[in-house]
């Protein structure tokens, strides 16, 4: 009986936590399944659909060469493509290597600027989604002490 | 959670630069508290929304790797004077946070 009654407190906490559901919704265009990918591929896959991306010089891709603190890493991308949906920075190294991504409307130009972390040296990729594909260019950073805590 | 939004703006013709820094933990839930050894639990900015005269513009999607006090800049058409910029943030706890300003 006792064992009963707790499978029944259980059962109404996940009924509460459902509950507390409809905040989560009213973000659902976050893409938590991509963020919480361990692997690139992976994330690139549940973020985009593929993990294929055709390489364009037609995306800068601003990183320093060297970051001398991985806590506060400065990325800047623009692009010349047209027709920009979405970009999004990968940092191919770090555990969760999606690091942000940006949704842009049809004014907005294709030039975003921000800073983010890298545990280790890696590869940063820019990948811009356009009407036409997606295409990406990447540069290594090297980083001397992380920024991922620990 | 009020202050904590801090945006610059220039307008260019009809281009708005924004500038715009949060003040935020940005915990990645891995790192450890050096003085009781305990991790420090997730506490980051998800997603910020810019609208402009109602109007989304951008909306950013952070994860945890993107650095404390988040720094972001982009840039739009189709601005002009008088226009109202709306930044909102939240977090994965459910805080929030909004700011309105003039270009």
């Amino acid at each position: 009986m006792q064992l009963g009654r707790r499978l029944v407190l259980r059962g109404s906490l996940a009924l509460a936590a459902l509950a507390t559901l409809p905040r989560v919704l009213l973000a659902a265009a976050w893409p938590e399944k991509a963020f919480g990918s361990t692997a690139a591929g992976q994330a690139m896959i549940d973020l985009l659909g593929t993990d294929q991306t055709t390489a364009s010089d037609a995306i800068t891709l601003q990183v320093p060469e060297i970051a001398e603190n991985g806590a506060v890493v400065p990325v800047t991308i623009t692009t010349t493509l047209e027709n920009v949906e979405s970009i999004s920075i990968v940092v191919k190294n770090n555990p969760r290597p999606l690091a942000a991504t940006f949704e842009m409307s049809p004014g907005t130009l294709a030039d975003i600027s921000s800073r983010i972390k890298m545990g280790e040296t890696s590869d940063v990729m820019a990948i811009v989604k356009t009407d036409a594909g997606i295409f990406s260019t990447s540069k290594q950073v090297k980083v001397t002490i992380g920024g991922c805590g620990g | 959670m009020a202050g904590k939004i801090k945006i610059k703006t220039k307008l260019t013709g009809d281009v708005a630069e924004i500038k715009s820094l949060m003040l935020h933990p940005m915990e990645t839930g891995s790192r450890k508290d050096p003085d009781t050894g305990e991790v420090v639990p997730a506490h980051y900015i998800t997603q910020l929304t810019f609208a402009n005269n109602g109007k989304v513009v951008m909306v950013a999607n952070f994860s945890t790797a993107v650095s404390k006090n988040p720094y972001f800049g982009f840039k739009f058409s189709g601005a002009s004077a008088g226009d109202t910029l709306k930044t909102s943030w939240v977090d994965n706890v459910g805080g929030a946070d909004e700011l309105e300003t003039t270009l």
